[in-house]
């Protein structure tokens, strides 16, 4: 094993599901180690493959080639019940049919412990929940949030080497959501165990996250920090995907310089072919609005202005007819002539070719 | 966990065996002299579209059509009156009840009750109307049927009408309909899955029957069932019988399939409670 | 308009009490005679017990009446456990092999009953098999299947997919995950599918007729004794078992009740 720390290795694992005679690649070749102790988030929008990815990590689904490590050894034959890993499922899948101590209670069961020292860990995981007292409760009667932490404290209770998270704050509501998600890193953090969460929202992944997974159409598209995804996006799609971003074609003339329809802009990116043709991706928040139009590096009107709280969001449509999308914390009327203003350093390039779905991509964005 | 799907395959190595493999017998039996001789031939179906048993198949039809007519027509107002009722779902309890009784002790009831030395003739005679032949015709084996399919018009019709959302009827009246229109209008034509579903399921064992009408007929007539019991088991012309079978059968499936054009939950059942 | 209301009111409730008398009399005078004291049919001659007496020494009913019973029992409870499994597994299958399973699983449900009685009875002549007991319990099953099938299949069309996986999860093999968390989930269907099966078989007159000979259940017994002429006995039976129905029916709840007998339309 190349990497110490490693826990989970996902080696040149292929997905392919046939439903009536048709054919999906689900999961296409990826690769992926996730070290112990890590909070790793699989990113993506929906179809791209990180629930299946998930799934075959804990054992619901066996890939079709390639195979996954866990603790070294290749689990691709073991079927679910046999690994140390436990899933916290999407809708929470509690059993109706028990109350909420022996949801939790399920797996020590299964396990054989004596009936003293199941009661003690489900007392012990109730705590840690923040649902004490709550042993007797049918679990159909509970609100979201607290099925929620029940179907947390089911997986945790058996002490898993890795917790599989599968959108779990999905059906909660907003404020719910954001308090669950501190208490999760909390708790990931307490108890030192792998997660490996699923979602599509990319807030969440970047609150919560060690690493960031960023998966699209059964690939990985980029892995990395919070800070670097969203700092040095490696494409366009995770560009557009990791907050919000104007993306623009240019070309880059040399090193460090990009033009942009007619405007010629200093960067801080090189080694790019002279005159390739690059995406440029700037911020919204990265871009500054200047009263005297003559002084932006581009000019152009204001067509809309929306009031977001800490800021206010406002497009702006420059002289080549691109429709900019900028947060500012001033404001500035509709109609207005303005100008736009971006240091180098907040221009990223990206060379079209790292984009191996760009084609389907734009096709998407045509839709 | 693909794997789960092996759950099935005791019932499916089942079914192979007892569902599918007796209906190839049946199409085998129909289209070849089996079991002396396996060459395909059509001489059963020539022999069982002889004008005869057509005959016969065209009664059975127009009986079990009368049997559905009245049906509908003595169940419509049954399950219109018990959707209407307060205690509704307790009273469509009493007219399912019946249901419950072996239907050929409630057709042997019939027979007691019409025969020349049973109860209702002895009122005649008592009343000096004299006796009556009311046994072993035509109008008993009508009354026998409809006496042993009613719930099964009353029910769907009941379920659907209950279902019905009031705010519609409101919503009838609130544009100017009276009582009699916002029926016509609304009510009737938005039950008609509940109709459909009814008809089906009094016509498809009505036409089928052959126990009912040979009690209460006395076996004076036969109906299409019959002469299919008859092939096989007192003519021993299996090959016959089997073809016979896959008329009734293509008779049901076109039934059901004309059906199916009017009302939309037919197959499973039509919204049953 | 008011006196209109009532009229329409009185002459709505004398329908139903008409319609519900004649679902009844027949049942009704049935009982009455039971307990005449002669063989009439039209007059009651005295209250008596006798035919009563009667069924119970009559050797041919009680026979009847077990088998009756014993295939009822082992059919419905056979067909639970297979058609639940079954119902389980095929819910897992393609979209495709799925429609297929269903489709021929309704073969026995849309099939007229005598062409399903016939065509067992080629089958079992096919088989070489001897009518009798055996293949009346085996034809049994065959219609009963579908019906759990059909029972269990909404309930678990509306469980959460991911109760098994998450048991399995918890360390449980797949048969004892299905066993400890789908099986109570899906419980009521279940058992509304066997009271079906079991109700269906006791009433199966058709398929039964075809499929043995020899042995007889009670509805042959009815059939066969039709055709001989009207026995008192036969009215005994008839109200016991019409009181056994009506209790048993008290005793479970009135929904699935309701389902139950709206998809007995095998006659």
């Amino acid at each position: 094993m190349s990497n110490q720390d490693a826990l989970i290795e996902i080696r040149d694992v292929c997905k392919l599901f046939t439903d009536d005679g048709d054919e999906k690649q689900a999961v296409d070749h990826i690769s992926l180690t996730i070290r112990r102790h890590e909070f790793v988030t699989l990113l993506g929008p929906s179809g791209c493959g990180k629930t299946t990815t998930l799934r075959m990590i804990a054992g619901f689904e066996t890939p079709t080639s390639g195979a996954i490590y866990i603790d070294g050894k290749d689990v691709s034959a073991v079927p679910p019940y046999k690994r140390k890993v436990n899933t916290v499922f999407q809708r929470y899948a509690l059993f109706p049919h028990l109350n909420v101590a022996d949801n939790i209670a399920f797996g020590l069961t299964v396990k054989k412990l004596p009936k003293d020292v199941i009661a003690q860990k489900v007392d012990a995981m109730l705590r840690m929940v923040g649902l004490q007292g709550y042993n007797k409760r049918k679990v159909t009667s509970l609100s979201g949030g607290e099925q929620q932490r029940v179907a947390i404290a089911r997986a945790l209770v058996n002490e898993p080497e890795v917790l599989l998270l599968d959108e779990p704050l999905g059906a909660l509501d907003l404020k719910k959501r954001k308090e669950m998600q501190i208490e999760l890193k909390n708790m990931q953090q307490k108890l030192g165990i792998t997660f490996v969460y699923v979602t599509h929202d990319q807030e969440e992944a970047l609150t919560m996250s060690d690493t960031v997974v960023v998966m699209r159409g059964g690939t990985i598209q980029q892995v990395g920090t919070p800070q670097d995804i969203y700092n040095e996006p490696r494409n366009r799609f995770v560009a557009d995907f990791i907050g919000e971003s104007n993306i623009i074609d240019g070309i880059m003339p040399e090193d460090e310089r990009v033009v942009i329809g007619d405007v010629s802009l200093d960067c801080v990116d090189k080694g790019f072919a002279p005159n390739e043709p690059v995406d440029v991706v700037i911020r919204p928040e990265d871009i500054y609005i200047v009263t005297q139009s003559d002084k932006g590096q581009f000019k152009g009107t204001v067509e809309s202005v929306v009031f977001k709280g800490v800021h206010y969001e406002m497009q702006v449509r420059d002289t080549a007819g691109f429709l900019w999308l900028i947060q500012d914390t001033s404001m500035f009327a509709e109609g207005m002539e303005v100008g736009l203003i971006v240091r180098p350093e907040d221009i990223h390039i990206m060379r079209k070719s790292d984009d191996p779905n760009a084609a389907v991509y734009r096709e998407e964005e045509a839709l | 966990m693909r794997k789960l799907k092996l759950f099935a395959l005791p019932y499916i190595l089942w079914m192979v065996v007892f569902t599918v493999l007796p209906m190839f017998l049946i199409v085998y039996y129909a289209f070849t002299n089996a079991p002396g001789n396996s060459a395909p031939t059509l001489e059963h179906f020539f022999k069982a579209i002889d004008p005869m048993y057509m005959k016969i198949l065209l009664r059975s039809i127009w009986i079990a059509f009368l049997c559905t007519a009245l049906c509908l027509l003595l169940g419509y107002p049954v399950a219109f009156l018990l959707a209407r009722a307060r205690n509704g779902a307790v009273w469509s309890l009493f007219f399912i009840l019946p249901m419950w009784m072996n239907f050929l002790l409630r057709t042997y009831a019939w027979m007691s009750i019409l025969e020349n030395t049973g109860i209702l003739n002895s009122l005649f005679v008592a009343m000096g109307l004299g006796q009556m032949e009311l046994l072993y015709n035509e109008n008993a084996v009508i009354l026998g049927m409809v006496y042993n399919f009613l719930p099964f018009m009353i029910l769907p019709i009941y379920t659907n009408l209950q279902k019905q959302d009031v705010s519609l009827l409101e919503a009838a009246q609130d544009l100017g309909c009276n009582g009699w229109r916002v029926f016509t209008r609304v009510t009737l034509p938005l039950s008609m899955p509940g109709v459909v579903s009814g008809i089906t399921m009094v016509f498809m064992p009505a036409v089928t029957t052959f126990a009912i009408s040979r009690l209460l007929s006395g076996g004076k007539f036969m109906l299409f069932g019959d002469i299919i019991e008859q092939q096989y088991l007192s003519t021993g012309n299996w090959n016959v019988g089997s073809m016979l079978s896959l008329i009734m059968l293509a008779i049901i499936l076109l039934s059901m399939g004309l059906m199916g054009r009017f009302g939309s939950d037919t197959k499973d059942g039509g919204g049953m409670l | 308009m008011r006196r209109n209301h009532k009229a329409l009111h009185l002459i709505s409730r004398l329908y139903m009490v008409a319609v519900l008398v004649f679902l009844y009399a027949p049942i009704l005078v049935m009982m009455v005679l039971s307990f005449n004291e002669g063989k009439s049919r039209g007059n009651f001659t005295g209250f008596s017990l006798k035919w009563y007496g009667e069924l119970f020494q009559n050797a041919e009913i009680m026979q009847a009446l077990s088998n009756t019973l014993i295939i009822a029992v082992i059919s419905s409870l056979v067909a639970t456990v297979v058609g639940t499994f079954a119902a389980y597994g095929i819910s897992q299958m393609n979209r495709r092999s799925q429609g297929l399973v269903m489709n021929i699983s309704y073969l026995p449900v849309i099939n007229p009953d005598i062409v399903t009685g016939v065509s067992l009875m080629l089958l079992f002549i096919f088989m070489r098999m001897n009518l009798g007991f055996a293949t009346m319990l085996i034809s049994h099953i065959v219609f009963n299947i579908p019906y759990v099938i059909l029972s269990v299949m909404p309930r678990i069309k509306q469980m959460d997919r991911h109760l098994l996986e998450a048991a399995m999860d918890l360390g449980l093999p797949p048969l004892r995950a299905f066993l400890k968390v789908v099986l109570p989930d899906i419980m009521p269907g279940v058992i509304s599918g066997m009271i079906m099966a079991f109700t269906l078989s006791i009433d199966d007159f058709v398929i039964s007729f075809f499929t043995t000979s020899g042995v007889q259940n009670l509805s042959i017994y009815i059939y066969s004794s039709a055709r001989r002429g009207i026995e008192p006995t036969v009215y005994a039976i008839m109200t016991l078992m019409f009181v056994t129905v009506v209790s048993l029916l008290l005793l479970i709840n009135r929904k699935s009740l309701g389902r139950t007998v709206a998809k007995r339309t095998r006659i």
